[in-house]
């Protein structure tokens, strides 16, 4: 049991640590400039698919470095050229242009790289046991990603919280109008966040590629995950962010090494709703892939502005 | 003169007549996933037919017309695969094709079932290479659908005659996709290890959305934890790659007794802890002894990047020819008739379709995964070695499929 325990605590970690780098991008560039971008799954999805083509040629360490810093780059450009020009029109516009965008994006992912899983992997030495607890390893891999999500954290907090650069985020979010009075290039600020963030989206697809697979579907996949993540963080609140990422990374994993039916957890609490079993015998291993979305409808019904939301939405 | 001129010209008209009716293509629809998380099981099986194809029509074709190959993309969506299955009898296509997942072959079932008996005279033929249900060829058996793969209820058969015979095994861990495969599979597991060797525990039997998970990490924990000395897993595509996978990093040292362990991917991912771990149950293997596979093997890697996994599918268009040449036709119901009880030899041996339910009877292979394979797969040294042939008489099962043929 206790092995359980802790094999799916740093299960659950390091799934939330990913989910956290993948939505604190999402999450900082909707609170800046107002623009939910649907289309930032599929930023993660070319990280994965930049950093397997570069590793070819500089090997892993190299790309995990310039596949992210090639997001960005993307990102801003299509900031500069499409969503500037876009945000004249208002927010719909902006949402079905990210929305369309995700779509050629998957569609150049699949005639690049081809409709199958590309076989993008960490390098060979550090798929060695870091550590080996109850007769099951834990990768050296694990590991890396747990410390390079710790001090992307420490790394963002930073920047934000300690520098003249975060000090004119922080300002532009609330007041964007004011600090462009001020004489601040608030525009280029935008281009900045937007390929800030789609950077971490790319950081976030170079190491989890090898971690769970690089295929086309790679977006699709966590892309609605994400929103999940930033909705019940609180739209706009990075701490929400990450409680969230964590909650739901622990959530799915722990939901998978229990063995017990949902009947077995309302009769903990003397309930009999489902005496013929239709429903109730559905197991909790088997929601597991439904509960971020159970815990969207939960949150948005009993606490519609999030965990650490400050606005209604 | 004048009348060697005359049979001349007729000579000429009549092998223009053949020359035409030579000329003429059937088409062979194959509706499976060349998309998405699955694709890496239908985009093998596309270009092994298509270079199967080229063999048969260098061979004189279907009764000498020349077989084409149409890919239909279906996601592994049910209605997708209607909705292409429609286009394809649009198109005046009356081959169809299909392997990947019971959940589709079902839908097909039945939607050739109600075509065929609305639209007589333009018949389809379902040909199925992979879709194992043990239900399409028993209680729901169609005379429309003939399948070229052990169903899953033989596969198990096998394989739990060999986990039977290995006695260190005693704590079993089931872990198959929750639709009606996956049951299928963990149904007969539990029966037929409780049949063959009572003393073997189950200690888990999981069940995991299909095409879904990504991180099957949280499942290797439970595995591990459960103490089991094996893994029996129906698991297809994506789903085996990721599982055995995630297995391979957390160190679990149960062995994976699978139905698809070879499939494409697999050896990639998992490079040397994958050896003497994974085992499969199939119709072939990888050592290749044979010089003619070997050379199929070699060529279509070449030409086409993946691995000749698929043997049963150039079964299938050999009993196809085989039936359309003995029928002199490649209508559906000369060709459905023609299949029921043929036989042919195969690089495995001999292989027949059953008349009752039309189920093939084949000998089957366990084969294991080893480095310093003569032929590797994916371009790698490793590849799946034959550790145990089952007869076809060990494999077959009876049937409670009452045929209803049309009159």
């Amino acid at each position: 049991m206790l092995e359980i325990i802790l094999f799916s605590l740093l299960n659950g970690i390091l799934y939330g640590l990913l989910l956290f780098m993948l939505s604190s991008g999402l999450t900082l560039i909707f609170s800046m400039m107002g623009v939910l971008n649907f289309a930032h799954a599929s930023f993660y999805m070319l990280g994965a698919y930049f950093a397997y083509t570069l590793g070819m040629h500089t090997g892993f360490w190299p790309a995990l470095i310039l596949a992210p810093i090639l997001v960005g780059v993307v990102g801003s450009l299509v900031e500069r050229f499409g969503l500037r020009r876009v945000h004249a029109n208002g927010h719909v516009a902006e949402l079905l242009f990210t929305f369309g965008l995700a779509y050629v994006i998957d569609e150049l992912v699949q005639l690049t790289w081809g409709t199958v899983a590309v076989p993008y992997r960490e390098p060979d030495y550090l798929r060695e046991p870091l550590f080996t607890l109850f007769g099951t390893d834990y990768s050296i891999f694990r590991g890396v990603v747990i410390l390079i999500s710790i001090l992307m954290f420490i790394a963002l907090w930073y920047l934000l919280k300690k520098t003249r650069v975060g000090m004119m985020i922080r300002a532009a979010l609330t007041h964007g109008a004011m600090v462009g009075h001020l004489g601040h290039n608030v525009p280029r600020l935008f281009m900045l966040v937007f390929g800030f963030g789609c950077a971490l989206a790319g950081l976030a697809g170079v190491i989890g590629g090898p971690l769970l697979a690089t295929e086309p579907g790679m977006a699709a996949t966590l892309g609605p995950i994400v929103f999940v993540v930033v909705v019940v963080g609180g739209m706009g609140s990075l701490p929400g962010a990450f409680y969230a990422s964590l909650l739901i990374g622990l959530l799915q994993t722990f939901f998978v090494a229990i063995d017990a039916s949902v009947a077995d957890i309302l009769g903990i609490f003397g309930l009999q709703i489902d005496p013929y079993g239709e429903v109730a015998r559905i197991t909790l291993a088997n929601l597991a892939p439904m509960t971020p979305f159970i815990l969207l409808v939960l949150m948005l019904i009993f606490r519609p502005r999030g965990l650490m939301g400050e606005l209604e939405p | 003169m004048l009348k060697s001129v005359r049979t001349l010209v007729t000579a000429s008209l009549l092998l223009a007549g053949t020359a035409a009716s030579a000329a003429e293509t059937v088409k062979l629809a194959l509706i499976d996933p060349l998309t998405g998380p699955m694709a890496a099981a239908g985009q093998p099986a596309f270009e092994h037919l298509k270079l199967e194809a080229e063999r048969i029509n260098a061979n004189g074709g279907l009764n000498g017309a020349k077989l084409e190959i149409v890919g239909l993309d279906n996601k592994v969506n049910p209605q997708e695969s209607l909705v292409q299955l429609q286009k394809a009898i649009n198109d005046g296509i009356q081959l169809v094709t299909q392997g990947n997942g019971s959940s589709v072959a079902s839908a097909l079932i039945t939607s050739v079932e109600k075509h065929n008996r609305r639209n007589p005279g333009k018949e389809v033929l379902y040909l199925n290479y992979a879709a194992v249900d043990p239900a399409f060829t028993n209680e729901r058996c169609s005379y429309w659908h003939f399948r070229f793969d052990a169903n899953a209820d033989m596969k198990m058969n096998a394989l739990t005659n060999y986990i039977a015979s290995n006695k260190d095994i005693h704590k079993v861990y089931l872990i198959n996709q929750d639709y009606s495969f996956g049951h299928a599979v963990s149904k007969s597991a539990q029966e037929m290890l409780k049949q063959k060797r009572p003393d073997i525990e189950i200690v888990g039997n999981d069940f995991h959305p299909l095409a879904k998970v990504k991180d099957f990490t949280p499942y290797v924990s439970k595995i591990q934890a459960s103490g089991a000395d094996a893994v029996i897993s129906g698991n297809w595509g994506q789903d085996i790659t990721l599982l055995v996978k995630a297995a391979a990093e957390f160190g679990l040292k149960a062995p994976f007794y699978t139905y698809y362990g070879a499939s494409s991917g697999v050896v990639t991912q998992l490079g040397d802890k994958g050896v003497d771990r994974i085992y499969q149950i199939n119709e072939y293997y990888g050592d290749f002894e044979d010089p003619e596979m070997a050379k199929k093997q070699v060529e279509m890697y070449e030409k086409t990047g993946w691995d000749f996994y698929y043997l049963r599918l150039s079964t299938m268009l050999d009993m196809l020819k085989a039936a359309a040449d003995k029928a002199g036709s490649t209508d559906p119901k000369d060709l459905a008739k023609a299949l029921e009880g043929l036989s042919i030899e195969t690089p495995t041996g001999e292989v027949t379709m059953r008349a009752e339910d039309h189920q093939i009877q084949l000998p089957m292979f366990i084969s294991v995964m080893k480095d310093g394979m003569k032929y590797g797969a994916e371009g790698t040294d490793y590849n799946f070695h034959k550790i145990a042939e089952i007869a076809r008489d060990d494999v077959t099962l009876p049937t409670t499929c009452r045929m209803r043929r049309p009159n």
